[in-house]
């Protein structure tokens, strides 16, 4: 009888200090940022266990690997159909000369950038390897602004948590600070060094060297900065979840 | 009637875990695949751009690899949990170094052993050397290169090391390597099977499950 009543303590201790400990280990991993938006659910642990694990193991200065001019993919194949809506037709046919990229939230000078003033910003080029989900990948050159060096021109504030990015379709996504800041998230205006094509997301898409290319949002019109994004959409942080693919997709 | 414990709790505890694990890897897999069933080599690869292998199986484009992928990562991380709780206590309790790797000799004398034959009333049931070597192949050749060509997919983790995936020799280079391996892994696990059936069916699934043997005389 003893027995029974010393390993039902020691079973019911045990228990209890795994629940205080996970509990304690998701109130850290909260507070450090481990947590995804779409955490819920079975699959949100395996989502949680690998943002967590790559966002311990990157850092802002693990870059994406850069290629030779002569690696760049004869091959580039475009996922999806341009928008079909008459807003961004027009800019098309205008040659998105009407084109704005509104930066509002949580930023101390909110500010609206046509293409013209987007390119007098400094520019970066990189050659980077981009997979898609469905296993094909290419590799090609693109140019466009640091996201970080757009942040800083209209003053992130420090509650910052994440940036929103909004297209003129409905594929809206979100980063986290570490990838928002990261030197290789652009805002790219070219491709292989000519304008962004628009099967390719013209005139700007969020280019993210460290994710699939689902991450990399085509088409944008408006970029916002949040300290939650459980008021925006559906709350999980992107458009992805609602078709079954994760919030985040650095694998 | 001595009863024999054949597997330690670790072995039998992760066993199953990656089992379950197994099959739900085999099968997000084939739902990732299917959304472009094609393998190359080198860096790239896409539709338009040389094959290295096209795949006989059907190309799925409605959102399949979604919960695939979901199942997919969900399922590595237990597999790669258990597998290194194993590892790892397997070499603290020697069960790698004295049950496991396979000797010189067991190379010769394994082809003896790929004939089934029940294990006698009195048998431990401890690894042959045809079992040693498929064991030892899977656990530390197999899943290790399962679990590198996996990472070197990854954008994130090779940015932190990329001669994961230049080891390769690229990104489409690891995921062709990858699909090699776990039609391997495929192939041992039919063999294991078949060898389980054969071999004892019910001695054998009692002996991974409660870890004892007990069978009476006459019976074996």
């Amino acid at each position: 009888m003893s027995l029974i009543t010393r390993r039902r303590l020691i079973t019911t201790s045990l228990t209890a200090a795994g629940v205080s400990g996970l509990a304690v280990a998701a109130r850290l991993a909260g507070r450090y940022g481990l947590i995804p938006p779409d955490s819920g659910g079975l699959y949100g642990v395996g989502e949680t266990l690998t943002y967590a694990a790559q966002r311990l193991l990157t850092s802002r200065h693990s870059l994406a690997r850069e290629f030779d001019r002569s690696q760049i993919s004869r091959v580039a194949p475009m996922n999806g159909r341009i928008p079909d809506n008459d807003d961004y037709q027009q800019l098309l046919r205008g040659r998105f000369a009407e084109w704005r990229l509104e930066v509002d939230g949580l930023v101390a000078r909110p500010t609206s950038f046509s293409l013209a003033e987007l390119k007098r910003l400094p520019s970066r080029s990189q050659i980077t390897h981009q997979a898609c989900e469905e296993g094909w990948s290419f590799i090609a050159e693109w140019t466009g602004v640091a996201l970080s060096d757009l942040l800083a021109q209209v003053g992130v504030s420090t509650r910052a948590r994440y940036v929103v990015f909004y297209p003129f379709d409905t594929s809206w996504d979100s980063l986290d600070m570490a990838d928002a800041w990261h030197p290789q998230t652009l805002l790219a205006y070219g491709m292989n060094g000519r304008d962004l094509p628009p099967g390719h997301g013209a005139p700007v898409r969020l280019r993210v060297a460290r994710q699939l290319g689902y991450k990399s949002v085509k088409y944008l019109a408006r970029i916002s900065v949040v300290d939650t994004l459980a008021d925006v959409g559906d709350g999980l942080g992107s458009a992805s979840p609602a078709w079954g693919y994760s919030w985040y997709a650095g694998i | 009637m001595p009863a024999v414990e054949p597997h330690s709790v670790l072995v039998r505890v992760t066993h199953w875990v990656n089992a379950v694990s197994f099959a739900a890897l085999v099968t997000s897999g084939v739902a990732i695949l299917l959304a472009h069933p094609r393998l190359y080599w080198g860096e790239t690869g896409a539709f338009g751009a040389p094959s290295l292998l096209d795949l006989p199986l059907p190309l799925v484009l409605t959102g399949q690899s979604g919960w695939g992928r979901s199942l997919h990562f969900l399922a590595a991380w237990t597999s790669v949990l258990a597998g290194a709780i194993y590892l790892l206590g397997s070499v603290v309790s020697g069960h790698l170094r004295l049950e496991l790797l396979p000797a010189r000799r067991d190379l010769a004398h394994a082809a003896a052993h790929l004939w089934p034959r029940r294990p006698a009333a009195t048998s431990d049931l401890a690894y042959n050397p045809a079992q040693r070597i498929a064991y030892f192949s899977v656990v530390c050749g197999l899943f290790p290169v399962m679990i590198w060509t996996g990472l070197a997919m990854s954008p994130a983790v090779t940015s932190v090391w990329p001669w994961l995936v230049t080891i390769a020799g690229g990104q489409q280079s690891a995921r062709t390597i990858h699909f090699a391996a776990a039609c391997a892994l495929v192939v041992f696990f039919a063999g294991h099977v078949a060898m389980v059936v054969l071999s004892g069916f019910r001695v054998r699934m009692r002996g991974m499950i409660t870890g004892r043997r007990q069978v009476s005389e006459g019976r074996a």
